[in-house]
């Protein structure tokens, strides 16, 4: 067994400890605005969905579009529940909607995952989508859940810190499911399904594993994202929002946790920051989506990525780095 | 009884302009294995041509709609050339994003061009319709069902009758050899793309006339009721488009009769997910075996 205080986990967890005191600093002291401090529960909610999601789309490689659905049944779910919960300490209640929430919208994926596990391609994607809508159809003119008016009076009780925790517990558990026996299993189904098939993995366990597990951390992510606002409403919940947790994934790079992390970060910031680029958000999006995959997948500009590649600019500047000394 | 007549010609009418952009679905994904998911935004592109033309150029309806079939098919070929045509052999989930991309570019420009308001078309057709005994049928009703008719049946002549269409039923069948057998394959993708959006045109023209508002997202949700039907009806099948989307638009159409105005476009979904769960080739799809 490898020793699991190596180098490497060490640096993440300092990195991990050390970003949460200087926000929470930050935060605590008014150093950052009013409108910033605001930010800090969304992005926390967008990393969240943009990992989940990277499960489905990244690692086992089909284009799921209902995921703001799964966040819905989750956040309604869990916020009903701790509606009912005033007796008990609104942390406790917090912690014990997570929990519904998370497992509601698993439930819900698993339901889902039974049609899309037969399907391949391009189905997936329109049976996932019309999920989705299905269920923003069914909040609308459902009694119980406040109907296109919304769920109102949410206890508001998530603050920045159990995003945080959350947010770190997630990255963490799908980080350690892709690198573990069953993430690489989900990867070659990605790679080859009849490949994967012939060497005896087991498509549809692991098909559903990654559903699921995904449908559950996007349910927890809508009860934070419900107990920050402390309304909810259907529509929020539509194809558009999907749509923006796919671009969190395909701008990070499909398979890059830390590309997820750092995409739903900016792409969270951005539009709040340049009030007059949220008009452009939108159109920013969907060329960001056509431009990535061109410039991904197509053979014609292999010739720009190779030179615009991370490791050459590095060695370029270390080179720079290292003439200077000589030239002194 | 005259009630759900007028509700069945209804449907028979929203039937029509789904199988009319179900072909265009269709057709793409038969030959280029792709679902193009900018189809439904085409038709947003061809009403918004027409309704430039018609209230702001004063062009007369059948020379607008003319503009709007070219401009249509322009946009779909250019949209191939640029976008899909460098991801032909990748993997269909970065056809999928990119082709999502492009339905997004689409609706967020004529987002910022005409702005978030309905628009509301003039008439483009002036026929005052017919009384079958007491149940009236509008205007617009036996123009859609003559319209999708006739192009039915020329499309149908098209592919099986001309060299185009051969070849197009060739690289559908198998882009490889029909490449060997001397067919352009691109520009039978090309022509695909440009008669699918030429009749997206024709579908926007007809729902304009039939809805009277247009507005920036209305292909998004028409394009993928139009899509279900393609799938209802066994997509690469031209017979099963017609026939998908005259029983989807006759289910919706009834069920937001006598069940719920809202819940009608979950029905749709359902149905759907229980054909793809049941018979996923479709009512009218021949099933293929899936070779390694």
């Amino acid at each position: 067994m490898k020793k699991l205080l190596n180098k490497k986990n060490l640096f993440y967890l300092i990195l991990t400890v050390v970003v949460w005191g200087v926000l929470f600093a930050l935060s605590e002291g008014r150093v950052l605005s009013y409108q910033m401090r605001n930010m800090l529960v969304p992005i926390g909610v967008n990393i969240i969905l943009a990992v989940s999601l990277n499960l489905i789309v990244g690692f086992l490689g089909e284009l799921a579009l209902g995921h703001a659905g799964f966040m819905a049944v989750g956040a309604y779910a869990g916020c009903l529940l701790i509606k009912t919960m005033s007796g008990l300490p609104p942390m406790l209640a917090l912690v014990i909607g997570m929990l519904a929430g998370g497992l509601a919208a698993a439930a819900i994926g698993f339901v889902i995952g039974l049609p899309v596990l037969r399907l391949r391609g391009d189905y997936v994607a329109i049976v996932t989508l019309a999920f989705g809508q299905i269920i923003v159809t069914l909040l609308t003119n459902m009694k119980v859940t406040g109907g296109a008016s919304g769920l109102k009076e949410i206890p508001m009780e998530a603050n920045f810190t159990i995003v945080y925790i959350v947010m770190v517990v997630t990255v963490l558990i799908i980080a350690t499911l892709a690198n573990s026996r069953h993430g690489r299993a989900i990867s070659a189904i990605r790679e080859n399904e009849v490949a994967a098939r012939s060497i005896g993995i087991n498509i549809t366990y692991y098909k559903m594993l990654a559903f699921v597990i995904s449908a559950f951390f996007a349910g927890i992510a809508g009860v934070l994202y419900g107990s920050n606002l402390g309304i909810l409403i259907p529509r929020s919940f539509d194809y558009n929002k999907s749509i923006e947790i796919l671009v969190f994934v395909v701008l990070g790079g499909m398979g890059s946790l830390p590309g997820s992390v750092i995409a739903a970060t900016i792409l969270t910031l951005l539009p709040e920051l340049l009030r007059e680029f949220s008009d452009y958000r939108m159109l920013a999006y969907s060329i960001v989506l056509i431009a990535m995959m061109l410039l991904n997948a197509s053979p014609r500009f292999e010739s720009v990525k190779a030179k615009l590649n991370w490791r050459r600019l590095w060695a370029l500047l270390k080179q720079k780095l290292e003439k200077k000394p000589n030239k002194a | 009884m005259e009630n759900f007549l007028t509700q069945l010609i209804g449907g028979l009418n929203v039937g029509s302009i789904y199988a009319l952009i179900a072909l265009g679905y269709t057709m793409v994904y038969g030959i280029a294995k792709m679902l193009n998911f900018a189809h439904g935004d085409i038709i947003m592109v061809g009403a918004y041509t027409i309704f430039v033309a018609v209230s702001s150029a004063h062009v007369p309806p059948y020379l607008a709609i003319l503009i709007g079939i070219i401009v249509c098919a322009v946009f779909g070929v250019v949209i191939e050339k640029i976008a899909y045509k460098p991801l032909r052999n990748t993997s269909s989930l970065t056809v999928l994003i990119t082709a999502i991309g492009v339905s997004y570019l689409l609706q967020n420009l004529s987002l910022l061009i005409f702005g978030e308001q309905e628009k509301s078309m003039p008439a483009l057709f002036h026929f005052d319709g017919l009384m079958f005994g007491s149940v009236r049928v509008p205007g617009e009703t036996i123009i859609t069902l003559a319209a999708t008719v006739v192009i039915m049946i020329a499309l149908t002549l098209f592919i099986n009758k001309t060299k185009a269409g051969k070849a197009m039923l060739a690289v559908s069948e198998d882009k490889g050899a029909a490449e060997l057998m001397g067919i352009n394959v691109n520009r039978t993708i090309s022509l695909t793309f440009a008669i699918g959006s030429a009749l997206a045109a024709v579908a926007g023209a007809l729902y304009a006339s039939s809805y009277v508002y247009i507005k920036p997202t209305m292909g998004a949700m028409t394009g993928i009721k139009a899509f279900i039907a393609a799938v209802l009806g066994g997509i690469g099948s031209i017979p099963g488009a017609m026939f998908g989307g005259l029983v989807l638009g006759i289910v919706e159409n009834l069920s937001k009769a006598y069940i719920s105005t809202q819940i009608s476009d979950a029905i749709v979904f359902g149905i759907l997910i229980l054909v793809l769960l049941i018979r996923p080739t479709g009512l009218l799809g021949k099933k293929r075996i899936e070779k390694v």
